[in-house]
């Protein structure tokens, strides 16, 4: 098939994956945070609330747009579009799986793979500073400006052990290419243990791995480390004067950054698309249990309802997840679809850790969010990849 | 495809060069700063310099300029007023800048034939591994003696910008 | 395979050198002085890296990368010193910080 055509292709459906999984996103998060909080979340707007984030875009597409009279016009317009525009590039390194053939075409399950990957997506996270920096500039509310200023030096203080934390893995794949450094991870240690970079023998990256989780909060502004939007502080921090569909570029901004920083700890740090163990131990009927193990459950719910309305949902949803189970046993697509579940299952948990630490750990105060990073996790970084450094050396 | 993205990001750099100095607010200069580092970075990749055009996002813009930008937002540098420049400076300043252009482009056009051109792919020693490479066996010495100016830099800056001793 | 000329490149780097030197002797502002300066080393790099295409070396970029570093030690020293100067003077334009002159 001809390159372009099929570049097209993928594009189109990564960015409708991305969009949708976006969306989704938020109304996980709420639901989750609700249940920890012993709440329902939204339940009003479809099944389970599960419309409720095409309401929500509604919503935000409907309301009025406004532009403060003090605001430095372009400035601000530039902001949220930056902000929205650098969060959703960095998807196109990310490999989602190995090569496949789908139709007599055979392609990578990855939009483009640099020899400089990584040096990418750190240029990329260190530039989308901008978009928040200027919002807040632009604003011209002393709010805003403290939130941008805030979060400019927290991402600037915290992407030094983001970088040295992903340098300590990348000595012993020994390549930049995000889609190679997949490959030097796949393998098993006593036909058991993956070889994944965190059990990677001569230096399991561990400490590199948390190392890299905890920048990582602090990288997509998350609590513990929101202080750049701190509530009861500063209003709402640099977002503060945004409404409408500007508003809802920062937001959708935030929460590309989380699952792209998912995306590179699943990659680099866990295998990519490699499965946690071989397939002669039977992980190809992993996704099938999975998904027909919450069929069953579904199926069972929806006979014995709690409430009434879920003898009508609950079993469609269950047939669903059913045919999917199904659906992964068919050897034919079973090549691209086993790397892909494998992928989305490391992502996904990643992303679940992200939203149960901000349904669990109270805000950090400044002062302590700087000595944090500058005195513990930046020495620490240094130290595992001095640590990496030597061992791979000895014994690489 | 060369000529056309060559000549896209050329006008972008001069585009956001010239507002870089003709500008009066420093913000507006600091972000075509940006704009113009962008486009140099799209150039080196034209030229085949993939680990240079990383590091150019990287350094350049995505850390010297954010320390800039800091510094403008925490001075809250205002627009500088217009000032008294001599007559001979308003007279003849853009004139004699444009036939330095001239003659340096001539001499340029003069020296370097004009059937040496740059293809994207024909040059591919500017990945990671050749740039490391060179950097730590053929330049090693300056590469330890930058590190330590780096150290330097760093200290001076921190004992500068500290609060003061009185 | 048509390609653009080496010229071309090297003569906009002329021009944004140029536009460097024009910055730097008309703006009276030091941080837009000290940015005027950063222009310019990265014209300088622009034809460090067209040579080190022409010659199929990686020093020129090597040169480039040595250049980034430096002025990467500038900025954060140079900001400082403007940090510095701001607190005494409560000024940045550079006509006013004269007081070496009497």
């Amino acid at each position: 098939m001809n390159f372009y055509l099929l570049t097209v292709l993928k594009t189109a459906v990564v960015a409708a994956a991305l969009l949708t999984t976006l969306a989704y996103l938020q109304w996980i998060e709420r639901k989750v945070i609700a249940h920890i909080q012993i709440r329902m979340g939204p339940y009003r707007v479809g099944p389970h609330g599960l419309l409720q984030p095409l309401a929500d875009v509604i919503k935000l597409l409907t309301k009025e747009d406004l532009i403060p009279a003090h605001v430095n016009k372009f400035f601000y317009m530039l902001a949220p579009f930056l902000a929205v525009s650098l969060a959703l590039i960095s998807i196109a390194v990310i490999p989602f799986g190995p090569e496949i053939e789908i139709g007599g075409t055979r392609t990578w399950m990855q939009l483009t793979d640099l020899n400089i990957g990584i040096l990418f997506l750190l240029a990329i996270s260190s530039v989308s500073v901008y978009g928040i920096a200027l919002g807040g500039w632009a604003s011209n509310n002393k709010y805003s400006l403290l939130g941008s200023l805030r979060s400019a030096a927290q991402m600037i203080s915290y992407e030094l052990p983001l970088g040295l934390a992903l340098a300590a893995p990348l000595l012993m794949a020994g390549t930049l290419s995000l889609r190679e450094i997949v490959y030097a991870q796949s393998g098993y240690w006593f036909g058991m243990i993956p070889k994944w970079a965190v059990f990677q023998m001569p230096a399991p990256q561990v400490i590199g791995f948390l190392i890299f989780l905890i920048a990582a909060f602090a990288e997509t502004n998350r609590l513990p480390f929101d202080l750049p939007e701190a509530e009861n502080e500063l209003v709402a921090g640099f977002h503060t004067e945004y409404s409408s569909m500007k508003f809802a570029s920062f937001f959708m901004a935030e929460y590309a950054n989380m699952v792209t920083i998912t995306a590179v700890a699943t990659t680099v740090f866990l295998g990519g698309w490699m499965a946690p163990f071989p397939a002669e131990y039977g992980s190809r009927l992993v996704p099938t249990a999975v998904l027909g193990l919450a069929g069953a459950l579904a199926l069972y719910h929806g006979f014995h309802p709690l409430r009434p309305r879920d003898r009508r949902t609950l079993p469609v949803v269950g047939v669903v997840f059913l045919v999917l189970a199904g659906v992964f046993l068919l050897p034919a697509v079973q090549s691209w679809l086993l790397p892909l579940f494998w992928f989305l299952a490391k992502t996904g948990a990643l992303l679940f850790l992200f939203i149960w630490v901000r349904g669990t750990l109270p805000r950090f105060r400044y002062d302590q969010l700087m000595r944090f990073g500058w005195k513990f996790l930046f020495p620490v970084a240094v130290v595992n990849l001095f640590a990496t450094a030597l061992l791979v050396a000895l014994f690489g | 495809m060369d000529t056309f993205l060559f000549l896209i990001f050329a006008a972008i750099a001069v585009g956001c060069g010239v507002i870089v100095v003709s500008q009066r607010h420093p913000i507006h200069s600091a972000i075509s700063l940006i704009g113009v580092m962008g486009s140099l970075a799209v150039l080196y990749l034209l030229l085949g310099a993939e680990f240079i055009a990383a590091t150019q996002v990287l350094v350049y813009a995505g850390a010297v300029m954010v320390l800039f930008l800091f510094v403008i937002m925490l001075l809250n540098a205002g627009v500088e007023p217009p000032g008294g420049k001599s007559w001979p400076v308003r007279l003849l300043g853009i004139p004699l800048l444009v036939v330095l252009l001239g003659v340096v482009s001539f001499l340029i056009r003069g020296w370097i034939p004009v059937k040496e051109t740059v293809v994207f792919g024909s040059f591919t020693g500017g990945g990671p591994r050749d740039v490391g490479g060179a950097l730590f066996t053929e330049y090693l010495l300056p590469f330890e003696i930058v590190s330590v100016l780096i150290l330097v830099a760093i200290l001076g800056a921190v004992v500068l910008g500290g609060k003061e001793i009185d | 395979m048509a390609g653009v000329p080496l010229a071309w490149y090297l003569i906009l780097s002329a021009i944004l050198f140029a536009l460097g030197i024009a910055g730097f002797l008309f703006r009276r502002n030091l941080i837009t002085m000290f940015m005027s300066i950063e222009l310019m080393l990265n014209a300088v790099n622009l034809s460090f890296v067209a040579f080190s295409y022409k010659f199929g070396r990686v020093d020129g970029q090597i040169f480039t990368f040595f250049v980034m570093v430096v002025a990467a030690a500038e900025a954060a020293v140079g900001l400082a010193i403007i940090l510095a100067v701001f607190r005494t003077r409560k000024t940045l334009a550079v006509d006013e910080i004269d007081s070496l002159k009497y």
